[in-house]
């Protein structure tokens, strides 16, 4: 029998993690995080496992590089001013393509921005942070369940391609506490680590080495096509998303993380009054549902987004839609309340939901 | 008069763990004969199988190219990290050792450096101080002398503008986790002889598990000194040396 226990978005992906097996974790504390951290910190060593707190996210980041490089699941976990700070490390990580973890648990922002939930890293996580314009895999759970399982799902897509995997949490999903499933996820056999650092004598001598520069690999037209090729095949094999309510939908929602669920009561609502109205949850954030949206145009002529912060989601629908559909927009000003503190509730996106139709 | 054969015995060589490539290198520059000592000294030790190298951004960056042993580049000033990362992803089992210029070191990846020494990492760090930044092609580093002329102090390094020269290896050896630092040159037959010594002290300290340790040299760069290499030899004498005095500023053999 498969145990069930309640728990925190932040304590999941600790879960998550160790199910996959990690065994390595280096991180900074950063709200609103923190719990993450402290269950590494807790927990690793019961497992035999290595907690490092690091001095700034920016050894954080190169720690993970090390031990990936060094061939085991390594991980960190951020938010957003943290994330910033870990750009340099994830640019590296890219040309060297070493298989890591990294979750961001986003607030708001920019700059110090606040310590509470927002969606405001879209494009930071999408677009490439740093700098050589590298892709990495973004999954965005929704759910306590999902943070669990999306950390597993994160370090195998990882080690398939040899790429970073961001999970993407916000504030709401990291502290709210729901009932999950703990389950090993089963996958697809992944190739030997051949490549990583483990000293010369387990390869009879002969020495690996791995390099955040094209200078000294292969030439630098060889590495941008390796890059692209396997940029090509992720965005082939691994788009992800959820349909709800879609099928006869002519209105369509476009939510990912905790606006998805308030979405998904707003769905429910319009179907309550006979509103065709369905949502589109992506959970790869890269690569993007760009052709299901796409696909889409042909049965709905608007789409709304919802995202908790300014419009950062909706520049991908729009291109996603090619002019053939509305976009419209429902973001952090919608949220109930001036402070901190607000959402974007339920009732507020079926207000804009009727208002639109 | 009768001719006489003459058997040569050979009795020096490049070191097994250092590739048989071109070196990339200046003319008259110290890294070629610090890359080599180091991995001589790996070499004497036993620990090649186990040794993973950790380089970064300047010109130690090409040194991964000649040891024969795991290595991986990093980031600029990372490598304490990095370094880190590698020694507990086997659990404390590998020797890792950084090799890193003064700028990498001394400027942007100070913190980093400290801190890993703070934590108590069992590293090895091999700093090559030059007093300038080479790749770049001349620039101000943290170790530049008084009054030298680089093409950011072109009028020479003036302290109230640029600050002075640091002093890696004594400031070092006041941090609890250092075991064992060290500044060394080559630009002696005695100098070598003693900064072979002194690295491979510095590696045993990691082998025994003492904590980290550092060996800074004094190494020449005549390109961007703008000396020839005998004159940039001299230099290491007349200038480096006075300010920057060789020897052991830490040897302990136990840390609580």
């Amino acid at each position: 029998m498969t145990e069930r226990i309640l728990t925190t978005g932040n304590e999941a992906i600790g879960y998550g993690a160790i199910y996959a097996g990690c065994r390595h974790f280096f991180g900074y504390p950063i709200t609103p995080q923190n719990q993450c951290t402290e269950f590494f910190a807790r927990e690793l060593p019961k497992v035999g496992g290595v907690f490092v707190q690091s001095e700034s996210e920016t050894a954080s980041i190169n720690m993970v590089y090390g031990a990936a490089g060094a061939g085991v699941r390594a991980m960190t976990s951020t938010a957003s001013v943290g994330f910033s700070l870990m750009q340099e490390g994830i640019s590296h990580i890219a040309m060297a393509e070493l298989p890591c973890v990294v979750v961001d648990v986003q607030r708001g922002g920019p700059g110090m921005g606040t310590t509470q939930t927002a969606q405001m890293d879209y494009f930071q996580v999408t677009k490439g942070g740093g700098h050589g314009g590298y892709r990495n895999i973004v999954l965005a759970p929704d759910s306590v369940q999902e943070c669990f399982d999306f950390i597993q799902l994160a370090f195998f897509l990882a080690d398939k391609y040899r790429n970073l995997v961001f999970v993407l949490s916000d504030g709401i999903i990291a502290e709210m506490a729901e009932s999950i499933e703990l389950k090993t996820l089963e996958f697809d056999p992944l190739p030997e680590k051949d490549w990583a650092l483990t000293g010369k004598a387990q390869r009879g001598g002969n020495r690996n080495f791995i390099s955040c520069s094209n200078l000294l690999k292969r030439p630098t037209r060889d590495g941008l096509k390796a890059l692209g090729d396997k940029y090509h095949e992720i965005e082939a094999n691994e788009v992800r998303h959820e349909r709800y309510m879609i099928d006869d939908a002519d209105f369509i929602l476009v939510a990912y993380g905790s606006s998805s669920r308030t979405s998904k009561e707003a769905v429910d609502m319009a179907r309550a009054e006979g509103l065709k109205v369905g949502l589109i949850r992506p959970i790869t954030l890269w690569p993007f549902p760009q052709e299901t949206i796409k696909g889409l145009t042909s049965q709905a002529g608007r789409f709304l987004v919802i995202e908790d912060g300014l419009e950062q989601m909706v520049e991908d629908v729009r291109s996603a839609v090619e002019g053939k559909a509305q976009v419209h927009f429902l973001g952090g000003i919608a949220r109930h309340e001036p402070g901190p503190g607000g959402m974007i509730f339920p009732d507020r996106i079926f207000e804009e939901v009727k208002r639109l139709i | 008069m009768k001719e006489k054969k003459r058997e040569m015995e050979k009795v020096y060589g490049r070191p097994r763990l250092r590739k048989d490539l071109p070196l990339m290198y200046c003319p008259g520059c110290h890294y070629g004969i610090i890359t080599s000592l180091v991995a001589e000294v790996i070499e004497e030790l036993g620990i090649e199988g186990n040794t993973i190298g950790v380089s970064s951004v300047g010109c130690t960056f090409v040194t991964t190219q000649y040891f024969d042993l795991d290595f991986i580049d990093s980031a600029h000033g990372r490598s304490p990290a990095v370094a880190t990362g590698i020694k507990h992803a086997h659990f404390g089992k590998p020797i890792v050792f950084t090799m890193q210029g003064d700028g990498d070191l001394a400027a942007i990846g100070m913190g980093c450096i400290i801190n890993a020494i703070n934590r108590f990492e069992k590293i090895t760090t091999i700093f090559l101080n030059n007093a300038i930044y080479g790749t770049t092609g001349g620039q101000l580093a943290p170790t530049t002398l008084l009054g030298q002329k680089t093409t950011t102090t072109p009028n020479g390094r003036d302290p109230e503008s640029a600050g002075f020269p640091i002093h890696i290896a004594e400031f070092f050896s006041n941090l609890k986790g250092i075991s064992y630092s060290a500044r060394c040159a080559v630009n002696t037959p005695a100098n070598y002889n003693k900064a072979r010594k002194s690295l491979k002290t510095a590696f045993q300290k990691q082998v025994d598990g003492v904590g980290y340790s550092i060996v800074e040299f004094l190494s020449a760069c005549p390109g961007s000194w703008k000396l020839s290499p005998k004159d940039a030899m001299k230099r290491i004498a007349d200038e480096m040396i006075p300010e920057y005095p060789l020897g052991e500023f830490k040897n302990v053999d136990n840390i609580t």
